[in-house]
C-alpha cells in the first residue's frame, strides 16, 4: 500500500538553511546539499525548501543550490517562497525542483496556479495555505508569513486550488505553527475531507504522537515537520518507527 | 553526421528533465548523456530515456509538434528504450485523459483512477496516487538487485490497463492491484519515476544502461 510520508521543511536564506542543525556530525551545519543528504539517509520521503531570502536580487543563489541538492539528492524535492510568476516556476524546476510551492501569489493571483499547472502540469504545483482560526470550525487563508488576512474560507480556497489544478495542498495552521502541541486536527480534517488531492498537514509538531494524530486523526496524506528534526529530538527514522508502530503504512 | 551518444532522453517540452539527466549522470559517470529534441541525435543513440510529465494529450501534442513521433516509434522497436510515467502510457493504445490515441506500441488503455475510493479501513484515497508506494515484480534483467515489493516514487492519476499479461513487469496496489511496469523485448516502461526513488530507482536506472535485451 501507499505509505503516508514525512517531510522535513528547510528554511533557506540566500541559500544557506537557517533555523540551526544542531547535529554534531555535521561539518557545516547551514550546508543544504550535507543537510538533504543527512534527511535522505535518515528516510526522508521528500524535502521541502522554503526560501525565506528578503531580496530579489539574491534569487539567483536559490536556483544554484537546488542544483547542487538535485544532482546529489534522488527524492522529490519542493521549493516554495518568492514564486510570483509562471517564470519562477520554470526557474526552479529547470534547477531541479520536482514541485513548486505557492502561497501569497495564489491568493494574489489564483490564475497563477491554473497557468502553472496548466503548463507543467499539476503534479509540480503545491499550493501552500496558512490559515487561522477565526471562529468554531471556521478558518480563514492568512499571507505574508500571516500577517495579512484576505477573508477567504480555507476549506472553500482549498477546494478553488484544486479546481484550478493544484496537485497537493500543504496545510499550515498558523494557531499552532511554532507551538509544539501538535498539528489543528479540526482543520486538518476539514480540509482533507473536502479535497480529492493529497494535503500535507503542517504547524505545531513537538513530538512523534502528534505526527501520528495528523495522519490518523488529521486524515494527512503527508506530515511535515521542521524543529522536531533539525534539533536532532528525532530522526525521520525514529519517527517512521513510531508511526510504523501505531499502525501507520511507511517506508522504512 | 551526427556524433552517436550512449543515452539520449527525449525532450518534448513537458516537464523538467533535468531529474531524468541528474540519475543518470549518477549511475553511469563515463556516459555521454543528452537531453535532446532532435531526432537524428535520438536515431543516433545507443539506448533512448522517453520522460512525460503533465496530461497525454499534451505530451502527445508536443511530441508531434517536434516532430518526435517516427524517432520515437523507431527506437522504441530498435534499442534500448525505457519510457517513464506519461512516458510509459505514451506507448499504449489509447487514453481516457482527453480521449486520445496513443502510440500504439502496446496492447492496452489509459484510464483514471475512481473518485471516492476507500482502503480497507474506510480512509479516502486522494487522487493524483502520489508517494512510496510498493512494486510487485516479475523476474525481468532492470529488477536486478531490488528487492521484491519495494518502494518507489509515485505520482499519477491515470494508469494503465492491459490484457496482454505477458507485458506486465510489475505492480502496485491503489487499492486494487495496476500495472506499474511494462516490458517487451527491447522495451522497459515503469509508471513511477525511477530517478527520484532514492537507491533503488538508481538501481533501476543502472540496470537499463547496462541492459543487452
Amino acid at each position: 500500500m501507499l505509505a503516508k510520508r514525512i517531510i522535513p521543511c528547510l528554511d533557506v536564506n540566500a541559500g544557506r538553511v537557517v533555523k540551526g542543525m544542531s547535529f554534531v556530525e555535521l561539518r557545516d551545519a547551514g550546508d543544504p546539499v550535507e543537510i538533504a543528504r543527512r534527511y535522505d539517509d535518515q528516510g526522508a520521503d521528500e524535502l521541502t525548501f522554503l526560501d525565506i531570502t528578503a531580496s530579489s536580487d539574491d534569487r539567483g543563489i536559490i536556483y544554484r543550490m537546488i542544483e547542487q541538492v538535485a544532482s546529489q539528492v534522488f527524492i522529490p524535492l519542493t521549493v516554495g517562497g518568492g514564486v510570483r510568476e509562471v517564470s519562477d516556476v520554470r526557474s526552479l524546476l529547470n534547477a531541479g525542483a520536482d514541485k513548486v510551492s505557492i502561497n501569497t501569489s495564489a491568493v494574489l493571483n489564483p490564475q497563477l496556479v491554473a497557468d502553472a499547472a496548466g503548463r507543467y502540469g499539476s503534479q509540480c504545483i503545491v499550493v501552500a495555505i496558512d490559515a487561522k482560526q477565526v471562529s468554531p470550525a471556521h478558518w480563514e487563508v492568512f499571507t505574508h508569513g500571516g500577517r495579512t488576512a484576505t477573508g477567504l474560507d480555507a476549506v472553500a480556497w482549498a477546494k478553488k486550488m484544486q479546481d484550478l489544478g493544484a496537485g497537493e495542498i500543504l496545510l499550515t495552521s498558523m494557531d499552532r505553527d511554532g507551538q509544539k502541541s501538535g498539528f489543528d486536527l479540526a482543520l486538518t480534517r476539514a480540509v482533507t475531507d473536502a479535497l480529492e488531492i493529497p494535503v500535507i498537514a503542517s504547524g505545531g509538531v513537538g513530538n512523534l504522537q502528534h505526527l501520528v494524530d495528523g495522519i490518523k486523526k488529521g486524515g494527512a496524506d503527508a506530515v511535515l515537520a521542521a524543529s522536531i528534526f533539525h534539533f536532532g529530538e528525532y530522526t525521520v527514522r525514529q519517527a517512521k518507527q513510531f508511526m510504523a508502530k501505531n499502525g501507520i503504512e511507511v517506508r522504512l | 553526421m551526427v556524433a552517436t551518444v550512449d543515452v539520449a532522453v527525449v525532450d518534448y517540452g513537458m516537464g523538467n528533465l533535468r531529474s531524468v539527466e541528474q540519475a543518470l549522470r549518477r549511475v553511469a559517470p563515463a556516459a555521454e548523456i543528452v537531453v535532446t529534441d532532435d531526432s537524428g541525435t535520438i536515431a543516433n543513440a545507443d539506448r533512448v530515456v522517453f520522460p512525460g510529465q503533465g496530461a497525454m494529450p499534451d505530451c502527445m501534442r508536443e511530441m508531434d509538434a517536434r516532430g518526435l513521433r517516427d524517432a520515437v516509434l523507431q527506437a522504441a522497436r530498435s534499442k534500448p528504450f525505457l519510457g517513464i510515467c506519461i512516458g510509459l502510457q505514451m506507448l499504449f493504445e489509447h487514453s481516457s485523459e482527453g480521449d486520445i490515441a496513443g502510440l500504439g506500441i502496446l496492447h492496452g488503455q489509459v484510464v483514471r483512477f475512481a473518485s471516492n475510493m476507500r482502503d480497507a479501513q474506510g480512509n479516502k484515497l486522494k487522487v493524483p496516487h502520489m508517494g512510496w508506494n510498493q512494486v510487485h515484480h516479475v523476474k525481468h534483467p532492470l529488477w536486478n538487485g531490488i528487492e521484491q515489493d519495494a518502494r518507489f516514487y509515485f505520482v499519477h492519476s491515470y494508469y494503465v490497463e492491459t490484457q496482454d499479461a505477458s507485458l506486465v513487469q510489475a505492480t502496485s496496489q491503489y487499492p486494487h492491484s495496476f500495472v506499474c511496469a511494462a516490458a517487451r523485448d527491447n522495451l522497459f516502461a515503469v509508471q513511477f519515476h525511477p530517478e527520484k526513488s532514492q537507491a533503488d530507482g538508481l538501481k533501476l536506472l543502472q540496470n537499463f544502461v547496462q541492459w543487452n535485451p
